[in-house]
């Protein structure tokens, strides 16, 4: 199955071997698998500072004990069995790491089969969706793994001819000797299962120019079950004897149960059972996000329709607790009163930033902010569980779920190996499924059912209690000299804390560009006391400060009379030198690991050449400045780095003097992830689905906190939908970098780069999202 | 109460309360777990089935509606021609990317092709502008309907 989507794939970097920064330390056991096989088991010391996802900061670091691990099978009949290890959220991950394994092993790809790996940190090692990790973590030691699985079966086929291993080679899944014998993998699989395994430091790789699988376009391993509708979501599981659940907590965040008409519920029809649950102490595991139970009413029923409608029933007195006092206009006055105070703390001085204000020729001065926003995966949160006889297991749509375990185990309290997790499909995850507050109630509630449930929550329940992309406050200051140069520049940023730490996905990195760009910068926060969950959302931080830094630099552009995309150019120019920010111990990677160029733990450090590259390269694609544009239309640029992409983008977007509706006309990426895009037609799905979400977040997304709770209903939260959707053109940039992950970068320039258009089309700037349209109709 | 409803051109008899939405019917009764629960509110079409050939969302339909029609859900849908063109097409773009939306998408696209089947970028708007997509397939979405018409899958409204 290839795409017909056109791929485009350019630059003047011809693709290398893989940098290496990798770690080659490995070991390989081989043994015989069940039915005359051969099964493959490499093990990897995992890198050290790559072992927790972003925005799971303040987990206990692991060390690098854990490893990681990869199982190839080869049965008989020829059929290869790659274990995909991480989940599938939707970025195609099970798809495109098997590739890799299948690539180096020269497998026939019509004779792949791909397994959901178990959840096993033993075996894998880490097993997480987050951060756009999975493919530079995987990238090396799953290519090595194929490599030497490859080379097992060549040895293999070379003692039973007895002919030299040179004389061998392999392509389609079978090894073929210079005489022209040949024989397939599967005749092969059980003598090559009793070789010792060869050293992964020197096992051969490919020349990628020799190719077959890796940058071929193959669709979605699971798409024949998703168009023919067969179960594969977590809300598909379904066992004899199983219950249904819904959780009712309380609408102000950390409210509690005081009492409820538990009787009353209970003669309904269809209800089994109501359970008041009020957790003693925190729940949670020492992490902001990993919240763990709450305090909530569940109701059990034999349909989950039944269960669900008994809500309309159920009465509940709530003791609403501190957090009622806590809204969201409340917070936008609080923090302008703030703007105007020092800030709590200084990230980052450099030169002198006031003598250079004063000296300025120009002052450009902009306050911008963004809201709350709801992750709203497709798929409610759900969870099937089974407790008996002091063991728990549970199928749930988990983007974490070593996390879930730990949390389940301690919620129902049993150890953790008495735990089961069964990572399902996910019907979406941008974050949302790195939190396991679900897993938590679904276990307890089967706990005290005492049969299998599955728990799932309705969509308002969902919209309702999350873990939101935390809002901020940006107060922007920069002087630029007689010449139109950025001499000096600021930022105040206002955000959230909880309990004197940066609220889950709230922080700022002091690398935040235009840092080490400009001479004069100061970046500096205060923070405001916040009761509402927050967490990590596609390109968490990135997707926020990126629309306030790149809209702002756009500004200055038109502020010195420059063109926008020369400025950016231009800054991109003149990087002085700075170490990246040093992780902190004990800590995940540091913030600047998400973008504004700081470093990355497993990367190669930042590079403006490769900014400027994509730069250029958008700017071509979408023939920026080339262009006559009718009034009322323009074209706006943005770029931003992060999880290791480089990503610059054009929007064009046409606004309508009548009511200021905002129509995106078009948008063109340039991505530069390194030397290989492994799958193409995944890659540009990502590019396409990342762009339109951010154009969805600007245009309408925003959860408003009116007294501790939700303001918003479904129905009052829009997201973009069919007759918005712009053309998206992608094009990537080949570098000579170890190929990194899609699933986030593309997101955060577009959001920017839309702004940024719609003050090109009308001349007025978007300071504040969601993008208010009544402000945009020609007076 | 007792309902037999006809889906996919077999009649099951169910047990349910008449205000049952269909939706649960034929996920937790008939164990057909293709229909998606994506809001419950009829706004996102994750549950979109065809009643008598019409996209129809499942999830505010109740059973006690439905009668003697015709019930076609994505389990079914691969039977009819246009239905199978639909699936086909879904493959050779590779449109899913999460792929919890495409069985709404594909039984609104199916009907929509039933009725146009030469559809224009707005007809296909029209159509599909009730079908949400959090990962944002639109794109291959409108190229697949496309394909599966037999039209080119450029996209008319490129600037």
């Amino acid at each position: 199955m290839s795409t017909t989507q056109p791929i485009e794939l350019s630059g003047a970097a011809p693709p290398s071997a893989a940098d290496e920064s990798v770690s080659r330390r490995a070991f390989l056991s081989v043994s015989a698998a069940a039915g005359g096989g051969m099964l493959l088991s490499l093990s990897i010391p995992r890198l050290a500072d790559a072992s927790v996802p972003l925005g799971l900061t303040d987990q206990p670091h692991q060390g690098s004990s854990a490893e990681i691990n990869a199982y190839v099978r080869i049965a008989a009949d020829n059929t290869v069995t790659i274990m995909s290890k991480v989940p599938e959220i939707g970025q195609g991950i099970k798809t495109s790491l098997p590739m890799i394994i299948a690539e180096e092993l020269d497998a026939d790809w019509d004779n792949v089969r791909i397994e959901q790996a178990p959840v096993d940190a033993k075996v894998y090692g880490a097993q997480f969706a987050g951060g756009s990790f999975s493919t530079p973590l995987n990238w090396e030691p799953l290519r090595r793994a194929g490599a030497a699985a490859r080379a097992m079966l060549v040895s293999a086929a070379a003692q039973t001819w007895h002919v030299p291993e040179s004389d061998c080679s392999t392509f389609l899944g079978k090894v073929t000797s210079k005489a022209g014998k040949s024989l397939t993998y599967g005749q092969l699989a059980a003598r090559a299962a009793k070789l010792a395994p060869p050293d992964l430091k020197t096992v051969s790789l490919k020349d990628p120019k020799d190719y077959t699988i890796i940058g071929k376009s193959i669709g979605g391993i699971d798409n024949p079950k998703v168009v023919t509708g067969q179960p594969l979501f977590g809300i598909d599981v379904s066992m004899e004897g199983m219950r249904y659940a819904v959780f009712q907590k309380c609408p102000v965040f950390g409210g509690k149960v005081v009492s409820a008409n538990v009787d009353e519920v209970k003669a309904l029809p269809g209800i089994l059972n109501v359970f008041v649950i009020n957790p003693e102490g925190p729940t949670g595991l020492p992490d902001g996000m990993a919240m763990g139970l709450q305090s909530g009413v569940a109701i059990v029923g034999s349909s989950w329709w039944q269960a669900n409608k008994a809500l309309d029933s159920l009465k509940v007195v709530w003791d609403e607790g501190p957090v009622a006092s806590q809204s969201s206009a409340d917070f936008a006055a609080r923090a302008q009163e703030l703007s105007t105070q020092a800030p709590h703390k200084v990230l980052r001085s450099d030169g002198d930033v006031k003598g250079a204000m004063s000296g300025a020729a120009k002052i450009v001065e902009a306050a911008y902010s963004y809201p709350f926003v709801y992750h709203c995966n497709l798929e409610p949160q759900n969870s099937t569980a089974v407790f008996k006889d002091g063991k728990l297991e549970i199928w749930s749509p988990t983007q974490n779920p070593a996390a879930g375990k730990t949390l389940v185990a301690k919620t129902v309290g049993i150890p953790d190996d008495a735990v089961t997790v069964h990572m399902t499909r996910c019907g979406g995850g941008f974050g949302r499924r790195l939190g396991s507050d679900f897993m938590a109630e679904a276990a307890m509630i089967a706990k005290l059912q005492g049969e299998p449930v599955k728990l799932l929550w309705n969509r308002n329940q969902d919209l309702q209690h999350e873990f939101y992309r935390p809002g901020g406050f940006h107060f922007f200051k920069a002087g630029l000299d007689a010449q139109g140069q950025l001499i000096a520049f600021s930022d105040h940023y206002v955000g959230y804390e909880n309990n004197g730490r940066a609220s889950n996905s709230a922080d700022l990195s002091a690398g935040e560009f235009p840092a080490k760009y400009v001479k004069n910068l100061e970046l500096a926060t205060s923070t405001m006391q916040l009761g509402v969950p927050t967490g990590p959302m596609r390109a968490p931080g990135s997707n926020a400060h990126a629309f306030v830094f790149q809209s702002f630099l756009d500004e200055v552009a038109h502020a010195a009379g420059k063109d926008p995309l020369q400025h950016l150019i231009d800054l991109y120019a003149e990087e002085r030198a700075a170490p990246p920010p040093a992780p902190q111990p004990g800590k995940g990677p540091p913030a600047g690991a998400r973008g504004g160029g700081g470093g990355f733990p497993m990367g190669p450090p930042f590079k403006a050449e490769r900014a400027q590259g994509v730069l250029k390269m958008v700017g071509e694609k979408s023939g920026w400045g080339k262009r006559q544009l009718p009034k009322g239309t323009g074209m706006g640029v943005a770029f931003y780095y992060s999880h290791l992409g480089y990503f610059a983008e054009v929007v064009q977007v046409t606004v309508a003097p009548t009511d200021g509706n905002v129509k995106v006309d078009k948008v063109w990426i340039v991505g530069d992830v390194g030397s290989t895009i492994i799958n193409p037609s995944g890659a540009i799905n990502q590019c396409q689905g990342a762009a339109l979400d951010g154009i969805s977040q600007a245009l309408g997304q925003k959860i408003t906190i009116d007294r501790g709770r939700v303001a918003q209903t479904f129905p009052q939260y829009p997201l973009l939908r069919m007759n918005q959707a712009a053309p998206v053109e992608v094009h990537f940039r080949s570098t000579p970098n170890s190929p990194t992950g899609f699933g986030e970068p593309a997101l955060p320039p577009v959001i920017p780069a839309l702004c940024n258009a719609i003050f090109a089309a009308t001349g007025k700037r978007v300071r504040h999202l969601p993008i208010d349209t009544s402000m945009l109709k020609s007076t | 109460m007792s309902y037999t409803i006809n889906v996919n051109g077999t009649p099951h008899t169910v047990d349910v309360d008449g205000d049952t939405p269909l939706l649960w019917v034929l996920r937790d009764t008939l164990d057909m777990k293709g229909s998606k629960f994506g809001c419950g509110m009829g706004l996102c079409g994750a549950c979109t089935v065809h009643i008598n050939g019409m996209a129809t969302r499942s999830c505010i339909t109740p059973i006690s509606a439905v009668g003697q029609a015709q019930v076609t859900t994505i389990e079914g849908i691969g039977q009819s021609d246009t239905g199978k063109k639909v699936q086909e097409a879904w493959l050779k773009l590779d449109v899913p990317q999460c792929g919890y939306c495409q069985a709404g998408q594909i039984m609104a696209a199916t009907a929509l092709l039933n009725t146009h089947h030469k559809p224009t970028d707005q007809d296909i708007d029209n159509a599909m502008t009730g079908n949400l997509c959090r990962c944002a397939t639109y794109t291959r979405i409108r190229a697949a309907i496309k394909q599966a018409a037999g039209l080119p899958t450029t996209d008319s409204r490129e600037v």
